[in-house]
Order: structure tokens, then sequence, then C-alpha cells
């Protein structure tokens, strides 16, 4: 019975709660809204703890940047103001739903994210459930759209993203041995792995993979093996943290074979640890600084006004591709309001699958699936005197 | 404890409990004015569904470190065996390509999902006769499973000591991590990607001719297979067997000498607690709706193992308390700590992304520090007597 | 050859600082019988402390303040978590120093903010050097140098010096030595204060070599030395270095044999297996003495 009493005073307490937070945010709406009123929300699912943190602000940094660009939007005649709701998934699995929950509790329009696609296939069923359509900005594992009729992306595939690399490998390298490494357990780090081996290996070459532990840190037998079996790429497709180990231990080992990676490694955390080393270093991503003159000079003002942002950018005003993509997410979001004609998340579904927008990192349109329609990928390379990224080659898949 | 007591208030108690669940998450489709809260998708059952199945988990952990005194902490790895064996039973053959598309479908075909459905339809009250049938199957054989690998690991671990045992119970949790990521076995666990697509939580919702739902079950269903959990633990404590596991924790010498077999009782406690441990790594999959390794490390048993110290080792109402304000805490009422807030126009200081659980641990610490006994120390709340109105005996609980 | 000396190399220096860990385990653990599941996280905070001061201090005292610091913590977390919890069941000791490494994790999440932290480069430690052919760090070189020495001096504070003696006595009887007097508060203070000055020095070798700092970075290698405390035989400081450096090599050998049989991925299940099979066959592991259960 006393379980019963304590669901009860629950039930009192989440009311209570409830009823602070939604008066706390209504003050707030108030008090920012000049036009007053009216108001949409969009919800941003990203992690800001664990693993992907790094990436996940990152990406967060392109909304609020687009944000404070654009706070309003016009949709059946009406100006709406445009807040962002936070909810972090923690990077984990298990915190992803509640996370999820909680922006379907904030009664957000649609929402934005994950970093990561294993958080983003968590929280899939519950933004389903509840009739809310999710725009990732870059999930890039095919699981997170199949079979998810409320899950869209905008940016590319693993598949394709792999498929890049192994071309850009074969292409500029004449690569005939390439080594993989992934964290054991990471679906990233193991679907590019395994999409760049049936490239690789369809293409006449020959793939060595491994996995290493999660929080490992000792990579040098690894790299060692791959120096002692003669690959010509080494392929890392892994988390930033591990990244940057990877590329400090590469320095002092003195490997000398190029290393490719994935989205993932344009971080300017990975960049800072190549610096001033002789590793070659390329990395395919969604977006390339100098892209787009104007949004360049406004996130670097941004970021460096703002000393939040700048602490999550990692201290520096390096543009991570992801935030170009947290920024083009963002506008899509407002098409598709546009398009909606109100901030109803029915509608909003509905109008998704058939927006289109030129954005920084490129134009997007959505396929049946609702994945974006790319073809193309940007390949940079980290200038190791400088401390920057060079733009190498835009590079397409070989078709398949 | 010779009386014969009666059932039936706790039983009353918890029928009232399950209708007053099924109303609260069904209420807004009566009311439609209510506020957000009362949304079924709203934090609050995100929350009761995540508790009822902690809560399975905490109690039966409790029975393993609070009512037999051996300190385990494998049980995140029976957890991820449960989870595992529920998806691997439950994907239909149809989704089985999609899931597994890194290995060109699975190399385990069968689905108890689609087998019932052929016998029972895929349609109707077939449907949901089957539905219900191949989760109750494919939870029981999770726990199986999980009892099993228990069985086997037991021979060697049970004879270590204290704090021997949580070690050697933690590493295999670790091995048992290993071996499902390994992208070898991938046909099978699909490595390191998920498993989805099978029946969840959300599937047992009744939903009309056009899709839209006519009552909502999803909370209700954890709450129930919870309460029958708990209840067989609750009978199997009361029982002379659970007398044995409290006098191998009181004493094991004297216990030994009263003639009680150590190890048999041991591996009981411990098989029936993986047990139980699998059941509630199948529910967790159905709460996130997917199995992945990844989820199931070490992090996991701790926080379990927090809230069993919470609630109190040695109670299992303390743990169930424990896990719903444990829950309720760290993925809801503690959250606005985690983003900057007003008073006014005063920015409250610290509040940034991580402090929660800077809070939260600050918060745990103390508990464990200054009352170590937890919120229910080793009493339970007994239903009956709040029902009958007359207090009983606790019965042989103290020491 | 070469190939195979680059992996003996991260062995031994892997090994090395395990070792620096181990040794702060078992002391603690002969002595109060407490899995000190923490002290992998004092390990952590000493690495993200090295970073905050080098930043803004010469490196000549940032890392001595490290040091005093790190001890510091250690002493702090034995008074607040564990000495109230003296007369208590050890599973409760053990629990709050799980809160404990919780605490730690958690803040320093909140700290970073989640993102991985760069260790600086300490000029010498960084330094690279070519050993047959194979190019390493001179941290890798100095690491079991470093160990050795500690080992041969601690060797000589425990079994020389009256702290030494009471430690021992300790270690064989908790209440005993208190009835003969020993100040066991002191006797465990140092006994903190000598593995959290450890664990420092052992987080400036180790994030030399590795130099990227996640709030789980202490978790994995705590855990690691408490094998090799536990394979060496727990109490036994010698033991521990042996058992780290066992454990150390055994993973980079591990993790070094060819990608095609796919064992790798095991390099950590391995030392766990590798515990639970000295648990079960020779549970006082390779030094420790045979413990007597007294009715």
């Amino acid at each position: 019975m006393k379980r019963i009493i304590a669901v009860m005073l629950t039930g009192i307490m989440t009311l209570s709660l409830a009823a602070c937070s939604s008066a706390g945010s209504a003050a707030s709406a108030g008090g920012g809204a000049s036009s007053g009123g009216d108001v949409i929300r969009i919800g941003v699912f990203e992690p800001s703890t664990g693993d992907s943190a790094s990436g996940g602000k990152k990406e967060i940094l392109g909304m609020q940047y687009a944000n404070s660009e654009t706070p309003t939007v016009e949709a059946g005649g009406k100006t709406y103001k445009v807040e962002l709701v936070y909810a972090d998934n923690g990077s984990s699995a298990d915190k992803a739903p509640s996370a999820a929950s909680e922006l379907v509790g904030k009664d957000v329009s649609l929402v934005l994210g994950s970093y990561g696609s294993g958080v983003s296939m968590a929280g899939g069923p519950k933004f389903e459930e509840a009739g809310l359509a999710a725009i990732g900005v870059t999930c890039t594992n095919p699981n997170v759209t199949a079979g998810n009729d409320y899950y869209f992306r905008i940016c590319f595939l693993d598949n394709f993203q792999a498929d890049v690399l192994a071309n850009f490998a074969i292409e500029k390298f004449s690569a005939k041995k390439a080594y993989c490494l992934g964290e054991n357990g990471n679906e990233y780090d193991q679907g590019l792995v395994a999409f760049f081996t049936q490239v690789f290996e369809a293409a006449g070459g020959e793939v060595i993979s491994d996995s290493f532990p999660t929080n490992n840190s000792d990579f040098t037998s690894y790299l060692n093996k791959a120096k002692s079996e003669g690959a010509d790429v080494i392929f890392t497709p892994v988390s930033i943290a591990y990244a940057k180990q990877i590329m400090e231990q590469a320095a002092s080992l003195d490997i000398g074979i190029p290393f490719l990676g994935s989205d993932t490694l344009d971080d300017n955390m990975v960049l800072e640890a190549t610096k001033d080393t002789n590793l070659q270093l390329f990395v395919s991503t969604f977006y390339q600084e100098g892209g787009s003159e104007t949004f360049d000079k406004g996130i670097k003002d941004y970021i460096n006004n703002n000393s939040d942002a700048l602490t999550a950018n990692g201290g520096n005003d390096t543009i991570s591709a992801v935030t170009a993509m947290g920024y083009d997410a963002y506008y899509v979001a407002l098409e598709a309001i546009k398009a909606a004609g109100s901030g109803d998340k029915a509608q909003i579904k509905g109008a998704i699958p058939s927006v289109k927008w030129d954005g920084v990192s490129g134009s997007i349109a959505f396929d049946e699936v609702g994945d974006a329609v790319r073809d193309t990928a940007y390949i940079k390379t980290a200038d190791t005197s400088t401390g920057t990224w060079a733009f190498e080659k835009v590079q397409t898949g070989s078709g398949k | 404890m010779s009386e014969k007591k009666s059932n039936l208030p706790a039983l009353i108690g918890i029928v009232i409990l399950f209708l007053f669940i099924i109303l609260l998450e069904n209420i807004r489709s009566f009311i439609p004015g209510l506020p957000m809260i009362f949304d079924p998708m709203s934090p609050l059952f995100t929350v009761l569904k995540k508790a009822a199945v902690y809560s399975l988990v905490a109690v039966s952990m409790n029975l393993l470190n609070g009512f037999t005194g051996l300190f385990s902490l494998g049980q995140a790895g029976f957890m991820l065996l449960g989870a595992y064996t529920y998806a691997i039973l439950t994907v239909p053959s149809a989704m089985k390509d999609q899931v597994y598309y890194l290995f060109g479908g699975c190399a385990f075909q069968f689905s108890l999902v689609d087998f019932f459905q052929g016998i029972f339809g895929s349609a109707g009250a077939g449907y949901a006769v089957g539905l219900i049938l191949s989760c109750l199957i494919a939870i029981i054989l999770a726990g199986v499973v999980a009892g099993f690998f228990a069985f086997l690991i037991g021979f060697p671990v049970l004879r270590l000591k204290s704090d021997y045992l949580a070690i050697a119970t933690l590493g295999f949790a670790e091995i048992l991590r290993a071996i499902f990521q390994w992208q070898t076995l991938g046909p099978v666990t699909n490595g390191a990607n998920m498993i989805k697509g099978f029946p969840t939580f959300t599937s047992f919702n009744i939903t009309g001719a056009g899709g839209q739902v006519v009552l909502r079950l999803s909370t209700f269903v954890p709450f129930l297979i919870t309460t029958v959990c708990i209840a067989i633990i609750v009978l199997l404590i009361n029982s002379s067997y659970g007398r044995a596991f409290k006098s191998i924790r009181d004493d094991e010498i004297a216990a030994e000498a009263m003639g009680i077999r150590l190890f048999s009782h041991k591996m009981l406690s411990f098989v029936i607690s993986s047990f139980f441990a699998g059941v509630g790594g199948a529910m967790f999959a159905m709460y996130v709706a997917n199995a992945q390794a990844k989820a199931f490390t070490s992090t996991m048993t701790y926080e379990i193992l927090l809230i069993v110290v919470i609630g109190g080792i040695g109670s299992v109402s303390g743990s169930v308390l424990a896990t719903f304000l444990y829950v309720a805490c760290s993925e809801w009422w503690l959250r606005f700590l985690d983003s900057e807030q007003y008073i006014g126009s005063f920015k409250v200081p610290l509040l940034r992304n991580g402090f929660r659980m800077v809070v939260f641990s600050v918060v745990i610490m103390i508990i464990v520090l200054f009352f170590s006994q937890g919120i229910m120390g080793n009493r339970e709340i007994d239903l009956n007597a709040i029902f009958t109105g007359k207090k009983r005996r606790s019965g042989s609980q103290g020491k | 050859m070469e190939y195979a000396i680059s992996v003996l190399l991260s062995g031994i220096s892997v090994g090395g600082q395990y070792a620096l860990i181990a040794i702060g385990y078992t002391l603690v653990y002969g002595i109060l019988r407490l899995i000190n599941f923490a002290h992998g996280d004092v390990f952590m905070v000493a690495g993200l402390m090295g970073i905050y001061f080098t930043a803004v201090l010469p490196i000549s005292l940032s890392l001595p303040l490290v040091i005093i610091l790190t001890v510091l913590l250690g002493f702090t977390i034995e008074r607040v978590a564990y000495k109230p919890l003296r007369d208590a069941p050890r599973m409760s000791v053990m629990i709050s120093a799980i809160g404990v490494s919780y605490l730690l994790q958690n803040t320093a999440t909140y700290v970073t903010g989640g993102q991985p932290m760069t260790y600086p480069t300490i000029p010498f430690l960084s330094g690279t050097v070519n050993v047959a052919g194979t190019q390493t760090k001179w941290v890798v070189i100095l690491t079991p140098i470093l160990v050795l020495t500690l080992v041969v001096l601690l060797s000589l504070l425990i079994n020389r010096t009256k702290v030494g003696m009471a430690m021992r006595a300790v270690s064989k009887d908790f209440e005993t030595s208190r009835l003969m007097g020993i100040r066991i508060n002191s006797v465990i203070s140092v006994t903190f204060i000598i593995g959290s000055a450890l664990a420092a020095v052992g987080s400036v070798l180790f994030f030399t070599n590795y130099p990227a700092i996640t709030p789980m970075a202490g978790a994995m290698p705590g855990l690691k030395a408490f094998v090799a405390a536990v394979f060496g035989g727990i109490g036994s400081i010698p033991g521990a270095v042996i058992g780290a450096f066992i454990i150390g090599i055994c993973e980079t050998i591990i993790k070094g044999l060819p990608s095609s049989w796919d064992v790798s991925v095991f390099s950590d299940a391995f030392t766990f297996a590798l515990l639970i099979l000295i648990l079960v066959f020779k549970p006082q592991g390779l030094f420790g003495e045979a413990a007597t259960d007294k009715v």
C-alpha cells in the first residue's frame, strides 16, 4: 500500500515539478520573445556527456549559431519564435529513451540529432511512438532510418563513406593492403570497417582488421603490427578520444603510413594531435572550411565572442563539419516548419520528405527511406605544419 | 511465522496498483485537457517503465547480496545474456536481413514471433495471443540462459570469499561483453550492431483498426512482469530456502554446522538471482527497444548496487522504492541541474552539463556514509498490516 | 624481430604503469582488506591536475604540486569515505569505494565537460629514442627503471623502518595490532599517502605515453592493476610488480597476434580470465601468504 502511496506521491511531486518547469520555460520564453506569443520548440537530442560529448557539443554549436542568426520562422502567415530545447542523451543507449521522452514531454515540434547512431536508434522508437519527426544530423548508421518512418537524416551513410574512403585509398595511394582498426562493440567503427573491407577487397586489395577493447589506451602494438604487415594505409574510423590517442602514438612511433579517417576524425582535437608531426591524415567529411565564406566568418565570430561556445569547440575556432551539419539541420527544420505551415508535429513530419535545402554542406533532399541524397564527400588532409585542415578533393563513391 | 496469514490484502493492493497504472497511462485519452505530464510519452512513463525494469534487477541483486551475503558484481553480464536471448529469439524473420545487414542475414533464422503467428494468425486476437506467448517464452528462456550460465560460472567462483567473488563476477561480465561484441560471432549476436525490431513494451498497446491506440498497456506490462517475478522472489525468501540463505549471510560456519549445505544453497541463490537478472535484461531490451552489448557495462552493475544500498541491503520493498526514486531523480527530476537556470534574473551558478551527476553522486555518498542502513534497512513494508490496520511483528528479518 | 621488440617494449611500458597503480592497491588491500575501486580514478584525477597545472605553471613546479595534491586527495578520501566505516561490514566499505569512484568520474566529466583532454608534453620524457630499430618514447625506457627503484625503496621502508613494521603488523592482524598500541589510523593514512603518491607518479608516466584523458581513463588501468596485485599475491609489493609486468606483456602480445586469428579483442577479457583462474587455483597469488580462516 505504501508503494501505492509512494507512486501517488511521485505523481504529485511530478506534477508540481512539471508545473514549475513549464512555468519557468514560459517565463523565459515570454521574456525573450519580442514579438510575443507564438513559440515553436525544436528539440536538440544530443550527447553533452559521455564518449560522444565532444562531437555532440560541436553539433549543438551549429544549431545555436543558426538559431542566433534566424531566431524566428514564418509559417502559415504567422511569425513564430524558435526555441531550442536540449536533452542530453549521455552518449549511452540506456539514457537515450528518457532523454527522448524528456523532449516529447516538453512539447517540441520536431527533433534534431543525434551525434552517434547508437543513441539515435535507441531514441528513435520513442519519437516514432510520439509521432514526432527527428532529423538525424550526423548519425551515419543505415539502421537509424531503416524501419523508422519518423527518422530522417541529412548526412551520408556509413556504406557510402567507407566506399568513398576505399576508393580514395586506391586512387591516391594505389593501396593494396589496408589495416583497419576499430573499437570492439562500437557499431559505428565496425560498420565502417566492414563496408570498407567489402569495397577494398572487391577492388582486389587485402584488408587486415583489428578491434581494440573499450577504454584501451595502448595502441602502439596495433600500429607496429600495421607497420610490420606492410600496410599501405591505416583506416581508423574511431571516436575522437581514441583517434587522438592513435595519432599521438603514431607520431612517436614514426609510423610513416598514411591514415584514413571517417567524419569523426574531422575534429580540431585530432588535428591538434597531428600538429608538428610527420603524420599523413586524410578524413572524409561533410563540410570543408572555406565552402561558404559567410558561414565560416559568422560562426568564427560567434565562437570567438562566446566563451561557452569556445570551450565547446575545444578552445579554438576551427570549424568542425558537424557544426556545419548542425547549422544545416536547423535550416532544414525551419523549411519543414514553413512547409507545414504550423508547429504541428504531424504536419511537419508530412512536410519533411519534400523539403529541399541548399545548405553550406551541399544541397539536401530526402529519398524514400528518409536518408539524404548525397553522392559526394569532401576529403581533407591535416596540414601538420600549420595545424589546419587542407582541402584534398571531392570524392565520389564507386557508384555501387 | 507459524500463524496462517492471508495474502489477500496484498493481492488486492497489487490489483489496485495495476488498475491505477492502466488508468494513469490512458487518462489523457479520456480527458484530453490534462497537462502534458499525463501524456503517455512524457518522462513520467519512461521513468515508470525503466524503474519497473530496474527494480526487478535490483531485487534479484538483493537476493544475492542482501539475503545470501554473496557480494556479486556480475548483474550486468546476466542482463546482457537475457537481453540477447530475448532479442535473438523474437526478431521476426522478415526483419533479420535488415538488422543483420553487415552479416548478410542471421545464422539463426527461427523466430518465436513468426512461429506463434503461424499458429494463431497474424491479426486480431490470434496476433495478441501469439505475441503474449512468444514474449513470455522468450523472457523465460532469457532467464533460463542467464541462470544456466550462472550455474556454469558458479562452480569456480562461488568458492571464493567476499571481495574476490565480487571481482571475479565483475570479470565474467566483462568477458561476456567482449564475446558478444566479437564480430566473428556476428551472424548470431550481430557483433557491435544492435539487434532491434523485436516486440517491445509498446507492442502491447491495443490498437484499433486504423492503427490508433485504443488502450495503452506499455507501462502496465513491465509492472506486471516485475510484480510477478518479485512475488516469486519474496515467496522464496520466506520459504525454508530463504531462511537458509539468511543463515549463510549471517554466519557461514554456523549455518554449515546446522546442516545447511553451503555450496548448493549459494549456487541456488546465484542461479535464481541470475535467472531474474536475465528476465530483467530481456525487459531492459524491451524498454530501450534494442539489444547491444555496449550498454551492459560495469557502470550499470554499480548503479544497481547503489540502488540496493540506498534501499537497504536485505529489504525487497526498500530496493523497489529506491529504484523508483533513483531512476526518477537521475533521469528526470534532477535534469534541470544540467542546464542554465534563472531565478528571476539571477543566473544560478555551477549549473551546466554534468552537474546533475555530480550532485547525484554526492547524495549517494551521503547515503552510503551516514545512512548506511538505506531507506528501509532490512525491514519490509508490510502490505497486509497496512490493510488490516494491525502491526504484525516483522518476520525473521532482523539479526 | 623488430616487431617482436616493439611489442615487448609496449608490454614493458604498459606493465610498468600498471605496476605503479598496483602497488597502491596491494598496500591498501594488505592492510584494510579493501578493494579500493577509487584508486584508478585518483590516478585519472592526478592526470587531469597535471593538465590544468601545467597550463598555468612551469612543469618543474606543477609536477610536485600534482603529487602533493594527489596525496592530499588520497588522504581525504580515506578519512572521509573509509574511516567512518572502519567497523562496518566489508561490503559497506567496498560500496563506499564504488561511490567515491562514481563521484570522481562524474566530477571529472563536469569539470572537463566530457571532452578528452590532452596531457602536456614533458621535455625529455616525451622525447623519442631508437631501440633496435624501433622508435619509442623515453618514458617507455624509464618506466621500468623507475618502478624497480621504487620497489627497492618501498621494500626498505616496509622492512627496515618503524612505520613499515607497523604496516606489516596491521596487515597481519588488525585487531591485535590495535591492542598493541599501534596507531591504526596513522598507519592507514601512511598507506594511502604512499599509494596516492605512486598513482600520481604513475599518471605522469602513463599520460605522457598515452596523452588523452577521459573521465573513464582510470577505470580500466585501475581494474587491471588490481588483477596484477591479486596475481602477484595481494599484500606483496614485488608480487604486484611482477604481476603487473606479466599482465602488461601478455596483453600487448595478445594485441600483437596476427589479425587473422581475430583474438586481439580479448586482451581485456584475457586479463579477467587470468584473474579467475588464479583465484580458483592459487588464491594466494604468486607470492602471497596463504590465509587461514579463524572460526
